[in-house]
Formats: structure tokens, C-alpha cells, sequence
């Protein structure tokens, strides 16, 4: 029987929960961020290690965490980045013929502290009535804790891809020597996003920060915007480059925050919602085939598209709440979805949306990679 | 480029774009018939669903359904209801006389499927240009032919366990020696596993290939390599029209594969798959419905997986609504029928509305933020002969659901919703049956999937086995068992801290792991009261969470809760008057889909009477659970505590126990003793006809008759009770349901050996066993008595109405339950028919019943004897409403909360009776098929699992529909056999004769021919006695060998009176019923029989039964 560590979960409004800590202990007691929630059923792991949660508190609707463990595949970056987890159960035994290790200890190796025994559904109803906020969670006292929360930043203004982005550039085989050359923009990539990818293209990963220059320097067939985490408003540096490669009317496909920065390049501003789309089951419909999608989501950030100044047109909606979720630029070779086509976690089907990327290149350069 | 803004009015703008299909007005939905094993009231729960939207749709619904306890049967579900038998004639002259445009098979389990593709394989639906909707036959002929099955999924490059197929016993030998023992054997278009099973050797499986063909429709069967052992899930799809698909739930079972899924321990979602199998088993199940071709509507699909590799095969698919379905429904809050009905007439899921969150369309997957847990319930104890050994073979005969937040809570909830003693995993005085169990035996004896089994994993985890170890033995997952372990670890500290020592803290934290007061008081040897007050002082109740499709990321409105111990409520209780429903539980046999009927009803009509209706329930497979029947619904447990949460956090003017039979019954005390106002009939009254001694004193103070007896606790006392009334007596223990352990004997020393069955019978040892306030009631028994059922009606200024008299046409001894009756009566004198009248009303008055009582007689030489008065809604209910046309359900419950029966009638709600026209004749169905060593005799006890019910102009014809629909086909042409016992030969020579004058030919046992033809009755065959012929005494054909020869199309054997088995006449029932041939066991049936062979066949011409919609009965329209 394993002895429990009280802890508590403070947010930004004052609103207390009573529960456990688990995975990594720091020092002070302290873990804070921004608090979202996500309601995928299954892959904690990928959830965890996607940094597009840099500076977030992840809180799993679903009630029990960790029953399949944890296998080094499933990973979707380098490391986590997000500032914590919060959980009703943590599976305590695992039982997986895929998993290496168990939760816990695997949150501990990588330094992330959570939280458990929360009642996580009103926490996120909370959240999903007043919206996300900062909080801290751990061992410390409430004032503590409090006072930790009023110095949280939270995401918004906040340049998080910094933060996750790598500094150096790597390579990643295509399907064969001469298939397409991608450059892939790391704002936080994700690493089903490198496979899909690779199946169509060599593809060079290069910095978040990297300028067109350097990237027109390896004389890609297209370039690619990864996800990434946080508010696309501080990414002018991103900008900046994006609009030199856009002049140059090179092939663009653009994910997540990858979408954001090409939309603001277009001169369309983002709007932060209330409390985002965090989960594995949102409805997109593709307006061109008037086929749904149950697609995985994470953003806090929207396009408005009617602030475009670039012709495009809405590809995709999102059927809960009629968000944009994909455009089509009518007059350059660039197209960009909000939603997450390679999943890790989450459904599959919009998955041919790398293979539409492939049938892009192949219009505007008249040939076939591979 | 289109113009969007940020809004949810956008979304608004796609409902309802497309217009539903305008090409069809009429459409006939097939419903599924009896309660059967296999195939429970689930689909009434569908076919409801689907009835109430395709009227809302605005297309003239024509229902068929034999199953007159069905919601979907009541008049206003449809524009016409045809409650007939599902026969492929019957339902082709119900198309010749309403000519529907469409036919949706899907909603009515494998029954509707299996009659829907034999009208389209006779040609019916093209003749009359009937369109199949839901599903086409080529899509059902891929999914239910086995071999065309895996020929599919081979093609989609999707993995089965290595098979052949057999269409004979030396084929699957040849097969099942090529893949090597064990093998499975898997019929083609069964229900429920029907014929399957596991051969370790070829003995066994000759055994089972002989079955398996034999259950097989066109006797096929799989011989199929067995991978038991093997973790088994589900998963439960929808597709449009648009090739739109979602999935709407997973499924895990608890019970690995082995064992059949309606008989498994299951979970959603589920537990121990990574997101990359998930979505591999996800991306399978839409190829699996496009190839199929299921183009709209919902579907499941089976997967088994290799816990040591990960390798996947797909089992099955059912290309319909199924059982799961139904669960799906229930654990996730998305209507799938609902759903399904509206994809079949052309929607697509992005044009229909979440009708949960109303913010969002169906088009989604629903998240769902709790854990869902089912466990079956079995009848075991019912069927001696029967082993308790589960299988590939469903055999269960309902279920519970439980939600909790955690696999814990979740799983106590639902071991206490089974209302079989347990109060949850452990602790509880039915876990000391195990002290005396060797830890070795416990740990083998997991091997088998049982219905204790999960107990025993408890037990052997108590001991300190370890997971790995009963891992070994029963494959059942390990992260289930450490779960369990959880509880029982809990139960140590919970020991150690004891009731004084509990904190907030650890008080919560058991309530957590889902332990029930109830455990507690007993591990701390407390009263349950003190347990609950003491928690509650400690600030520790339940709150209540909301099922809402999205785990809480849109503001859902549901009226759904399940309770849980977690910080904050979501229950806001209105101040409207408001009245709480009880529903019944689990299905059993005893009390079934007739209670739920009378729950649901209750429900409809306090709500149209401006009163704000709760239920409280935890059955998954009917309509009483559907979130939309009443204003709110919550899913618990109906156990004390359980309902007590409800009940403070709502606050009721009322609370109705009388309806849901004898669970809710049981729990009127203590709710009034809390304080709880109750509905209706007092406690006190109910008491008082349930109290042997108090009730005795009743009927002596009121002058009625009853059947001479007294009570005893040993064999001696029940012998002197003999010996003063005389034999024949029946003695049954007290306090049970359902002639639980009933049984008539012939002298002393059959007295005897009864009594020490009661003694020693171990499952009555939980349901009580004997003792002083437990004796065994011993009464003399009324040979050859008339049984008649009465339903009444009585309202607080005192008027009582008779709602129905039954004539029964088995003699009593045959418990009511299993016997066919028939209203009108129509042997009962005028005089007789007021008479019992009369002793119900004056019952009635001197118990102050204020709604519903039904009285049972016993009618012996022109006396009426009472045999019991049950002051509730009684199984009969719904005929009775079916029959007469009037809502006595309805009726009772504005009754119960005040109404006068006049105000009703000025209101409308209460009609004069529709008598005169027709003959209504109420069958029971019983299980026999299922449980071939069991002897298919009817008896005192009640075995039943559901009814149907045959209506025409008269009595002959409609007990023949009641037949045909029970599926036993009465013949008018072919053999039929008759043995009778000497008591029975006179009465049955009228149909002897009438199946002569219809050109049927006898066969019968000497005895019998002699008799027959004595009474001028010519006997074509004459066959040898078994135990002549086994003991050589004589050569010559047995009835066994004409049966297995099929020479024989009928079969009428009456068992010698006493519970002797091995007679010659067990060994013919039991052949017969495994031949598939109809048995009838009493000579009473027999007779009815005959009337009904004789009108069918009157001036030589066999008349095909006539059809009339129950609109048209009842003078409707
Ligand atoms: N190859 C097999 N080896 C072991 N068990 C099996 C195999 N195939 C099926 N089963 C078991 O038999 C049960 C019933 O089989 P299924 O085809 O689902 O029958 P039904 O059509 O009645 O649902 C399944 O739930 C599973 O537990
Ligand atoms: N004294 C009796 N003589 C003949 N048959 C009886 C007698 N008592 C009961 N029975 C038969 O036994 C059946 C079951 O008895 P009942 O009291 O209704 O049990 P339960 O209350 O469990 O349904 C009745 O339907 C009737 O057929
Ligand atoms: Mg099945
Ligand atoms: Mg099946």
C-alpha cells in the first residue's frame, strides 16, 4: 500500500482542490502554469510529451491515467514541456505488452510533477466556464501556492517556441534519395507529424528561429509549419521569415500554430478562446467533399479569417462551435489546417492530408517525388 | 470565399440542411419477439426509440411484435400495431394488407434481422415492392454467414483465428484435426452464441459439431481454431449515408475470450489499450462496416487481442443494433436506435442534433469522463440439471450498469445493483460460504468463467495470492485484478482504522473505491443507520455527476446523473412537485420487461399530469433507462443507501415502490421508516399480505377460502401438517419469488426428501434458508383446480375496478407465470366471474390498497380458493392493458398520488374495457433450448423468461397465434406423438380426435393407444417403451427413434405426477426440445391445441391465420 503526499491544486481565481502528489517532487512544492484541460480517453503519453503544452497544467478528464504505461515510441518531442499534469487516478500497476515503464516513475524521470485524487470534472467545468487560467499545485502551503500563481505568467504574449524549439538542425530519410526536400520549421514539432512527413519527403527539421535565407539555402521542393505552443502573436521573427519564403511562392503546408503564423503572415489576426479545443473527438467538416472528420485538437488560439489580406478560401470547419479549422490560399501554393491530421493521440482520417501535400508539390513542380 | 464568423449559430445553419427521404411514407419495423435469452428488452428500448422518431418524422409507422409487455406495442407508438406472431407468413399478410414502402429490420435483434432476410429470400418484399432500409440482405448475408465473413475480411486484410467450415460432423472432424485441438465451434446466423462451445478432443467435438449444426439455420457451422485466454473487446459504430462513421463507445471484457460477451463482466471504455491500438482497432471497425456494407446505421464489432504480442483478429460483427448497443447507449448518453432510425431515412450525422448538449451534432465521439461497468445475471438456480459454467453459450438472463468516476467504484456499485446478497467485492456475509473453500481449489477454480467467479478472485486475494499467479490461471487482466486488489487492501486499513477511528479523509476514501454502508456495518459489526449517520456527520455524501457525451467541455443539460464521492454536485433540484419511480433492476425470471412497462408508464403519465417524474434504476437494457422517458434519471443502484442519496438530494412529494415489482417493494419499510412519504398502498398493508400468519388471519376474518396448510422448519412438523390435510402437498420456503423452490409432493417420504433439499439447497441458503422466521410453507395441494389471475384497481375514496380476470389454461400447480391464460376467461361460469370479483374487491378494501392489487385463485368443484394477494403491479399488467385497452399502469399511478378512479374517467385516461370482439391468450416462453439437460416439464416454479401474447375472434385461433409466436407451431398436417400419464389419457382425447379429423396421424406409447382407441380414436403408429427396449424386454421403435428419424412434427407428454426424472417421458421431452420439435406437457395445452387445430382446419380447408392491427381490436380507430 503506498503511503499518499497531500497536495493542492490553487488557481488564479482563488478556486482550491484537494489531492496527491505524484511524479517528480520539486523542491519548493511548487509546479504552476497555465491550467487546460484535455478529453482524449486514451494517449496520455503523447498528450504529455507534445510541446505544444510548454508552459501549461494538463488536466485529463478521463479518470484513470496510466494503465498502459509508458513505451519511448509513443513520445512526440525530445521531452515534455508542459508544467505538470493533474489526474483523478494514477494507475498504479500497469499492463501493456507495448510499455517499458509505469507512469509514475516515467513523470519523475522526466521532472514533471503532478497531481492526483482531484475531482477533475469540476475543475474542468470550472475552466470551461470561467476559462483557463494560471494555477499552481504541489506540496507547498495555500499562500504559497497562491502567491506562486499571481507571479504565472500564463501563455498569452509569452514566446514559448524558444523555449521548446531545437537549436540545431537534423535530417530525416524520405520514402527514397530522391523524394521530395522539405524543410520542416520546429516550433515544437511533433514526431508522428516527422513520420507522416516522411513518407512523402526528405525532411530537414531546422530551428523555430531559422530565416528564409538559410532555408531557401537548402533548396527545399517545400517548406513546412510545424505546432507549436502558445501565443502566434509574439512569433513576428516567424513571421518575418514566412512572408520572404511566401513571396517566393514556395510550396507551404502549415499544422496547428504552423496554420496561425502562415494565416498572420496573411495579415489575418488570432483570437484566444475561451478555453480552446483540447480532446480527440472534435467534428471537422472538409466544406470541398462535405465529408466529417473526427479529428485531435490543441489550440487556445484562433484565425479569424475574415481579417485576411491574402485570397483564400475556408477548407474546414469545425462542426462544435463552427471555428476555422483549415484554408486553402487561392493565388499561392500554401494551404494550412488548425486541427492535428497525423493525431498521436486521436483519430486517423484526416491523415491524406500530408498526401494532399505531396499532390502539391507535384502540381507546382510538374513532376514526381520518389 | 465564404464569410464566417465566430458563433455558434453557424453550426445551426447545418442542422437539418438536407430533407429527409420523401420517397417513403409507410415503413414496418420488426420487433424482437419474447424476452429470450440472447435477446432482452433492449430491443424494446430500440425499437421505442426508433417508433417515436420515425413518427416524429411524420411517416406511418406499422409495428410487428409478438411481446406484449413491450412499450413499443402500447397503440400510440404507431399509426398500426400488429401483435402477431414473427412468422414469415403472418408478417407476409401484415405487408399484403398495409403495403409499406420501406422494411427496417435492424432495430429488432437477430429475430427482426433473421425475419427480414427470409422475406426478402421468399420473395415477400419484392412482390409488394418493399425497400429494405438499415441494412440490405447482402450486407446481412457477409456479416451473419460465417464463411462469407472471413472471406470479407480477408480482403480487407484483416486477421481471423484459423478456421474451415462443416456442413456435417465428419467435415468438422477433418477441419478441426487439421488446426489442431482446442476448437471452437461458431453456428452461422445465431443469437447468443447459440450452439457454440470449446472441444479440447474430438469426442467433444463431435458432440458439440452435432448441436452446433443443428442450431445453425442452414446448418453450417465454423470449426475455428480457439484462442480463449485472449483479451476481448467491442466496439460500436455508426455510418451514414455520406460514409460519415464514428465511433461511439469501447468496450473491454473483464472475462478474457472464452466467454460469451452478453455473459461477460464488460467495461467502458476501455482500460488497457495505448492510443495506438485504440486507434488501429478504431481504423479496423470502418473498414469492417464498408466492407460489410452496412450503409447506414449502427453496427458492432469484435475484436480479440494476444495480450503477449498484441496480435488482433476480428471475431464478429453484428450489422444492427445489439445488445451492446443498447449499453453503449446508456454508458455514453448518445441514442444510437434514435440515431440510427433517422440515418435510415436519409439524414447524415452532421445534419442531426446532440440532443445532450443540444450545442453540437451527432456527428462527434463521445468522451466520456467515468467508468462504466456491467455484470450479467444468471438463473442458474432455476434450472437444476443445469451446470454454472460460463461459456461461448450466453446463458445470462439480464444485467446491471453501474457508473462510477473509477473501475472500483464502478464495480462495487454494480456487484450491489445485482440484488443477490452481495453488498459489493468483499464483506459481506455471503463471502463466508468461501472460508471453507482450500486457497488452491479458489485459485484453480478461476480457471472457468463462473458466476462467482470475480468473488473468488476477491477470496484468493484476500489470502494473499498473488496477481501474477491468478493471472496464470484465469487470464484476466492484471490491471483489473490490482484494481481489485485496491478494494481488498482497503478493507485491511478500513479494519485496522476501525468505525471509531474513521476520519473525513479515510471515510472518503472507501467511499471512493465504491464501498457501500452495508460493507462497512458489516466489517465493523455497526448497523447500517449508524454507519450512514456517523459518515454523514463526517461530512462526507454522495454528490452527483451528469453523463453528457463530452466529459464536461460544453455545458451540458442531460437529465442523467450517477452518483459518486466527489467536491461538488451538479444536481439542482427544482421546486415542481416531483414524484421518484423505483424501477425493477436486474432482469430475472420473475420479474422481467413487465415491471419496467408499468415504471415507464407511471413516468408518461405523471408527467402529462404536470408532476416532474425521477427514476432511479440500473438497468441498461430498458426503456425505464433512457434518459429522455422521465424528467430525470438516475443510474444507481436500488439498494437503501443508494436510493436514500437520490431521495435527499431531491426531495420527492412521493415515491412510487409498487411497481417495479418486488425489489422496489422490498425497500417501502425502511424508505417510510426514514422518513420517505410512500405512494400509494402502506407498507403496513403490504405487510400484511405478505406476512403468512397475518394474511391466514385476514382471509379467516374475511370468510375466504384458502388452500388448507400450515408452516414448519423440520421434516416432522411438515409431515404432521401433511397428515392433518392430506396429500398431495406443495411446500415452498417463505420470502422467495417466483415459486422459488416450489414443489408438490405425492407422500411422506417424497415429503421428506423435499424438505431436506430446502434444508441443504445452498443458493436458498443465501436467499435465506430455513429457519423460525423462514419456516417452509406446506399446503395442501388443489389437484385439477382452474388457476385465475385478477388485476384490480382501487383509489382513495375506496371504488374498486377489476382491470382483467385471466383464466389460466394450464391447472394450478403450474406456476402463473409459465402457464398460457386468456382473457376473457372461457370455461368460468358468470356467477364464479363475480364471485372472485367480489373477494378481490372486499381483499382490496380491508388492505386500504390505493392503486394496484392482483389476486391468484385457485378455482376447485365451483370453490374459489385464494391463493396470494400481491397488493403491486403483477406481471400481468400489460396484457391485461394489450387486451382490454386500458392503461391500468397509467391508471394506478395518478391513483396512487390522489386521483379518484371518476376524475380519470372524466379525464379519459381510464376507458371502458374493449371486450366481446376478441380473444387475447397470454404464452409463456421458456429456456429450454438453452439448457438441454434440464427436463422442459412445467412445475410450481417459475421458469419462464418472457411472454407473447395471440390475439383473435376466438380462443382456438388465438391460443394457436400464442403458440406459433412461443414457437411451437401447432400442426395440421405430419405425426404427432402422444404418452400421457393415466391421470391426463381422458382429457385428451377432443384433441386427439380433432388432430385425426385434420388428417394428422397418431403415434403413441401402448398405454395411450389402447386409451385412444377405446375412445374410438385411430392410432396409426404404436411405439415400444425406452425401458423396454434398453433392457431388451422388446424390439421395436421408440418415440426417440422416430424423433431423432424427424417422423415426428408435434409432441404431447404429460410427466407422471412427483419430480421423478429419469421416466421415459424426460428422456422424449428432452429429445424433442433438442430436436427442435414442440412439447407440450400438459393435458390442458393439449386440448387448447386441438380447439385450435380443429378451427383452423373446420370444413376440411387449412386457414392461414388472419391479421388485424390492435388499433383495430381495441376500436381505436
Ligand atoms: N476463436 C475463438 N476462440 C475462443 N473463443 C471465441 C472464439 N470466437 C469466439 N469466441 C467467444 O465466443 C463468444 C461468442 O461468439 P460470437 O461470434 O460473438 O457469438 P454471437 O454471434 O452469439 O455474439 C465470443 O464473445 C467469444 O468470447
Ligand atoms: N395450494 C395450491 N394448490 C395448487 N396449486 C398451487 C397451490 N399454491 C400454489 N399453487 C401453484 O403454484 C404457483 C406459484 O404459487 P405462488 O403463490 O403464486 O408463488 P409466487 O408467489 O412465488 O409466484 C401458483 O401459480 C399455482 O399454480
Ligand atoms: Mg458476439
Ligand atoms: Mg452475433
Amino acid at each position: 500500500m503506498n503511503s499518499i503526499t497531500p497536495a493542492l491544486l490553487v488557481l488564479a481565481d482563488g478556486e482550491t482542490f484537494e489531492g496527491e502528489a505524484i511524479g517528480h517532487q520539486p523542491t519548493n512544492g511548487i509546479a504552476s502554469g497555465e491550467v487546460v484541460f484535455n478529453t482524449v480517453m486514451s494517449g496520455y503519453q503523447e498528450v504529455i510529451t507534445d510541446p505544444s503544452y510548454a508552459g501549461q497544467i494538463i488536466t485529463f478528464t478521463y479518470p484513470h491515467i496510466g494503465n498502459y504505461g509508458v513505451t519511448a515510441v509513443d513520445d512526440e518531442y525530445r521531452r515534455p514541456f508542459c508544467r505538470g499534469v493533474v489526474v483523478r487516478e494514477l494507475a498504479r500497476r500497469r499492463s501493456n505488452w507495448r510499455s517499458s515503464a509505469g507512469l509514475d516513475e516515467q513523470l519523475v524521470r522526466w521532472g514533471i510533477s503532478g497531481i492526483a485524487g482531484i475531482d477533475t470534472r469540476r475543475l474542468t467545468r470550472h475552466i470551461r466556464d470561467v476559462g483557463a487560467m494560471p494555477g499552481a499545485f504541489g506540496t507547498a502551503s495555500h499562500e504559497e501556492l497562491a502567491a506562486a500563481v499571481n507571479v504565472e505568467p500564463g501563455t498569452t504574449g509569452v514566446d514559448l517556441v524558444r523555449e521548446v524549439s531545437i537549436t540545431s538542425s537534423y535530417a530525416v530519410a524520405g520514402p527514397s534519395p530522391d523524394a521530395w526536400n522539405v524543410v520542416a520549421f520546429d516550433y515544437g514539432i511533433k514526431t508522428t507529424i516527422l513520420r507522416h512527413l516522411s513518407r512523402i519527403a526528405n525532411v530537414t527539421v531546422v530551428p523555430g528561429t531559422a530565416t528564409a535565407d538559410e532555408v531557401m539555402a537548402m533548396s527545399p521542393d517545400g517548406v513546412f509549419l510545424s505546432n507549436g505552443p502558445g501565443d502566434p502573436q509574439v512569433c513576428d521573427y516567424a513571421v518575418k521569415e514566412i512572408r520572404a519564403l511566401m513571396n517566393l511562392e514556395i510550396p507551404i503546408f502549415g499544422i496547428c500554430l504552423g496554420h496561425q503564423l502562415l494565416a498572420s503572415t496573411a495579415g489575418a489576426t488570432t483570437f484566444k478562446m475561451p478555453f480552446g479545443h483540447h480532446g480527440g473527438n472534435h467534428p471537422v467538416k472538409d466544406l470541398r467533399t462535405n465529408r466529417v472528420m473526427i479529428t485531435s485538437q490543441n489550440h487556445n488560439f484562433c484565425v479569424d479569417h475574415t481579417t485576411l489580406k491574402v485570397a483564400a478560401e475556408v477548407t474546414h470547419l469545425n462542426l462544435n462551435d463552427g471555428t476555422l479549422e483549415g484554408l486553402v490560399y487561392t493565388d499561392l501554393p500554401m494551404f494550412s489546417v488548425q486541427h492535428h491530421p497525423e493525431a498521436g493521440p486521436g483519430p486517423h482520417e484526416s491523415a491524406t492530408l500530408f498526401d494532399d501535400f505531396a499532390a502539391l508539390l507535384k502540381k507546382v513542380h510538374g513532376r514526381v517525388g520518389i | 470565399m465564404i464569410l464566417l464568423r465566430y458563433s455558434k449559430r453557424f453550426t445551426e445553419g447545418w442542422v437539418f440542411k438536407v430533407p429527409k427521404r420523401t420517397d417513403i411514407q409507410t415503413i414496418l419495423v420488426i420487433g424482437s419477439g419474447p424476452i429470450v435469452i440472447g435477446q432482452a428488452c433492449e430491443f424494446d428500448y430500440s425499437g421505442t426509440q426508433a417508433c417515436r422518431v420515425l413518427k416524429e418524422e411524420g411517416y406511418r409507422v406499422i409495428l410487428v411484435n409478438s411481446n406484449p409487455a413491450t412499450i413499443m406495442t402500447d397503440p400510440n407508438f404507431a399509426y398500426r400495431t400488429y401483435i402477431e406472431p414473427l412468422d414469415v407468413d403472418v408478417v407476409a399478410a401484415i405487408i399484403e394488407r398495409e403495403r409499406p414502402d420501406a422494411l427496417l429490420p435492424t432495430l429488432g435483434g437477430q429475430t427482426a434481422l433473421n425475419l427480414g432476410m427470409a422475406l426478402s429470400e421468399s420473395g415477400v418484399l419484392e412482390r409488394f415492392g418493399v425497400e429494405m432500409i438499415g441494412a440490405n440482405a447482402v450486407a446481412i448475408e457477409t456479416a451473419e454467414n460465417r464463411e462469407r465473413f472471413k472471406e470479407a475480411m480477408a480482403e480487407i486484410g484483416l486477421a481471423t483465428p484459423i478456421s474451415g467450415f462443416a456442413h456435417e460432423l465428419d467435415q468438422a472432424v477433418k477441419v478441426a484435426t487439421e488446426i489442431g485441438y482446442p476448437i471452437i465451434i461458431r453456428p452461422s446466423y445465431i443469437l447468443g452464441g447459440l450452439g457454440t462451445g470449446i472441444a479440447h478432443n474430438e469426442q467433444e467435438l463431435r458432440e458439440l459439431a452435432v448441436t452446433g449444426l443443428a442450431a445453425s439455420p442452414t446448418s453450417e457451422i465454423l470449426v475455428e481454431q480457439s484462442i480463449a485466454g485472449w483479451k476481448e473487446f467491442e466496439l460500436e459504430v455508426m455510418r451514414d449515408r455520406a460514409d460519415n462513421c464514428v465511433i461511439v463507445c469501447s468496450i473491454e471484457n473483464v472475462d478474457p475470450m472464452g466467454v460469451h460477451t452478453g455473459d461477460s463482466i464488460t467495461v467502458a471504455p476501455i482500460q488497457t489499450l495505448s492510443d495506438v491500438e485504440y486507434q488501429y482497432l478504431r481504423d479496423m471497425t470502418f473498414k469492417v462496416i464498408r466492407r460489410i456494407g452496412v450503409e447506414t446505421g449502427g453496427s458492432n464489432v469484435q475484436f480479440a487481442i494476444n495480450p503477449v504480442d498484441g496480435e488482433v483478429v476480428v471475431i464478429e460483427m453484428n450489422p444492427r443494433v445489439s445488445r451492446s448497443s443498447a449499453l453503449a447507449s446508456k454508458a455514453t448518453g448518445f441514442p444510437i436506435a434514435k440515431i440510427a432510425a433517422r440515418l435510415a431515412v436519409g439524414y447524415t450525422l452532421d445534419e442531426i442534433e446532440n440532443d445532450i448538449t443540444k450545442q453540437t451534432l451527432a456527428c462527434f465521439e463521445p468522451s466520456i469522463d467515468y467508468v462504466v461497468t456491467k455484470i450479467p445475471r444468471w438463473a442458474f438456480e432455476k434450472l437444476p440439471g443445469a451446470e454454472p459454467i460460463l461459456g461461448t453459450r450466453m446463458q445470462s438472463v439480464g444485467e446491471v450498469m453501474a457508473i462510477g468516476r473509477t473501475f472500483t467504484e464502478s464495480l462495487q456499485k454494480a456487484m450491489r445493483s445485482l440484488e443477490q446478497g452481495r453488498y459489493g467485492l468483499n464483506c459481506d456475509p455471503t463471502e463466508q460460504e468461501y472460508a471453507s473453500i482450500e486457497t488452491a481449489d479458489l485459485v484453480a477454480r478461476t480457471f472457468q468463467g463462473t458466476p462467482e467467479r470475480l468473488w473468488w478472485v476477491a477470496e484468493a486475494l484476500k489470502r494473499g495470492v498473488s496477481i501474477e499467479e491468478l493471472h496464470d490461471v484465469n487470464r484476466i487482466d492484471p490491471w483489473f485484478l490490482d484494481q481489485m486488489l485496491m478494494i481488498i487492501e482497503e478493507r485491511e486499513v478500513l479494519g485496522h482504522t476501525g468505525f471509531a477511528g474513521m476520519d473525513r479523509v479515510s471515510w472518503r476514501r472507501a467511499k471512493r473505491l465504491g464501498y457501500s454502508d452495508a460493507q462497512l456495518a458489516y466489517l465493523w459489526g455497526q448497523s447500517e443507520a449508524e454507519v450512514r449517520a456517523a459518515r454523514l456527520a463526517a461530512g462526507v455524501r454522495a454528490t452527483f455527476k451528469t453523463v453528457d457525451t463530452c466529459a464536461a467541455e460544453f455545458d451540458a443539460q442531460t437529465p442523467y446523473h450517477y452518483s459518486t464521492y466527489e467536491d461538488t454536485d451538479e444536481v439542482h433540484p427544482s421546486s415542481k412537485p416531483k414524484v421518484a419511480i423505483l424501477g425493477s433492476g436486474p432482469n430475472r425470471i420473475g420479474q422481467g420487461i413487465e415491471f419496467d412497462y408499468c415504471c415507464v408508464h407511471a413516468s408518461y403519465t405523471l408527467r402529462d399530469a404536470g408532476y416532474e417524474t425521477i427514476m432511479i434504476n440500473c438497468n441498461p437494457e430498458t426503456v425505464s433507462t433512457d434518459y429522455d422517458t422521465s424528467d430525470r434519471l438516475y443510474f444507481e443502484p436500488l439498494t437503501f443507501e443508494d436510493v436514500m442519496n437520490v431521495l435527499e438530494a431531491e426531495k420527492p412529494m412521493a415515491v412510487i415502490v409498487s411497481l417495479g415489482g418486488q425489489t422496489p417493494l422490498k425497500l417501502a419499510g425502511q424508505l417510510q421508516a426514514a422518513g420517505i412519504p410512500i405512494a400509494g398502498t402502506s407498507p403496513e398493508s403490504i405487510d400484511l399480505a405478505e406476512d403468512r400468519d397475518r394474511w391466514n388471519a385476514l382471509c379467516v376474518e374475511l370468510g375466504i377460502d384458502q388452500p388448507p396448510g400450515g408452516t414448519a422448519t423440520t421434516a416432522d412438523g411438515a409431515a404432521a401438517i401433511a397428515d392433518v390435510h392430506g396429500y398431495p402437498v406443495l411446500v415452498r420456503p417463505s420470502y422467495v419469488l417466483g415459486g422459488r423452490a416450489m414443489q408438490i409432493v405425492q407422500d411422506e417420504a417424497d415429503l421428506r426428501r423435499a424438505m431436506a433439499e430446502l434444508a441443504a439447497d445452498g443458493s436458498l441458503g443465501r436467499e435465506g434458508g430455513l429457519s423460525a422466521d423462514r419456516p417452509v410453507l406446506v399446503d395442501r395441494f388443489l389437484s385439477d383446480a382452474i388457476e385465475v389471475d385478477v388485476d384490480a384497481i382501487r383509489d382513495t375514496t375506496g371504488e374498486t375496478i377489476i382491470g382483467g380476470i385471466m383464466e389460466h389454461v394450464e391447472m394450478a400447480g403450474v406456476h402463473s407465470g409459465d402457464s398460457a391464460c386468456a382473457i376473457p376467461p372461457q370455461s368460468l361460469s358468470p356467477l364464479m366471474i363475480s364471485t372472485l370479483s367480489e373477494i378481490v374487491k372486499r381483499i382490496a378494501t380491508r388492505l386500504e390498497v390505493v392503486g394496484l392489487i392482483n389476486v391468484q385463485f385457485a378455482v376447485k368443484d365451483g370453490v374459489a380458493f385464494v391463493l396470494e394477494a400481491n397488493p403491486r403491479a403483477s406481471r400481468t399488467v400489460p396484457f391485461v392493458a394489450k387486451a382490454t385497452g386500458v392503461p391500468l399502469a397509467m391508471v394506478a399511478s395518478r391513483v396512487m398520488l390522489g386521483a379518484s378512479l371518476s376524475s380519470l374517467r372524466d379525464e379519459g385516461l381510464l376507458r371502458p374495457a374493449a371486450t366481446g370482439t376478441h380473444v387475447a391468450v397470454k404464452e409463456a416462453v421458456l429456456p429450454f433450448n438453452r439448457f438441454p439437460s434440464v427436463d422442459p416439464v412445467l412445475t410450481p416454479e417459475m421458469r419462464s423468461t418472457g411472454e407473447v401474447m395471440g390475439i383473435d375472434a376466438t380462443f382456438g385461433i388465438a391460443y394457436a397465434k400464442s403458440q406459433l409466436a412461443a414457437s411451437t407451431r401447432v400442426p395440421l398436417e405430419g405425426t404427432v406423438f402422444i404418452s400421457l400419464a393415466d391421470r391426463d389419457k381422458a382429457g385428451a382425447v377432443s384433441a386427439a380426435k380433432a388432430f385425426v379429423a385434420a388428417g394428422i396421424e397418431l403415434a403413441a406409447t401402448a398405454g395411450t393407444a389402447s386409451f385412444l382407441r377405446s375412445h374410438g380414436v385411430e392410432v396409426a403408429i404404436e411405439v415400444a417403451k425406452l425401458t423396454d427396449v434398453v433392457s431388451g424386454l422388446v424390439k421395436g421403435r421408440t418415440a426417440i427413434d422416430l424423433i431423432n428419424e424427424g417422423k415426428i412434427a408435434f409432441v404431447i407428454n404429460t410427466p407422471r405426477v412427483g419430480r421423478g426424472d429419469q421416466t421415459d417421458g424426460a428422456e422424449i421431452r428432452r429429445a424433442a426440445t433438442i430436436a427442435k420439435i414442440p412439447v407440450l406437457t400438459t393435458v390442458a395445452a393439449a386440448a387448447a391445441a386441438g380447439m385450435g387445430v380443429a378451427e383452423m382446419t373446420a370444413g376440411g380447408v387449412h386457414r392461414a391465420f388472419a391479421v388485424k392491427s390492435l388499433q383495430e381490436h381495441l376500436g381505436l380507430v
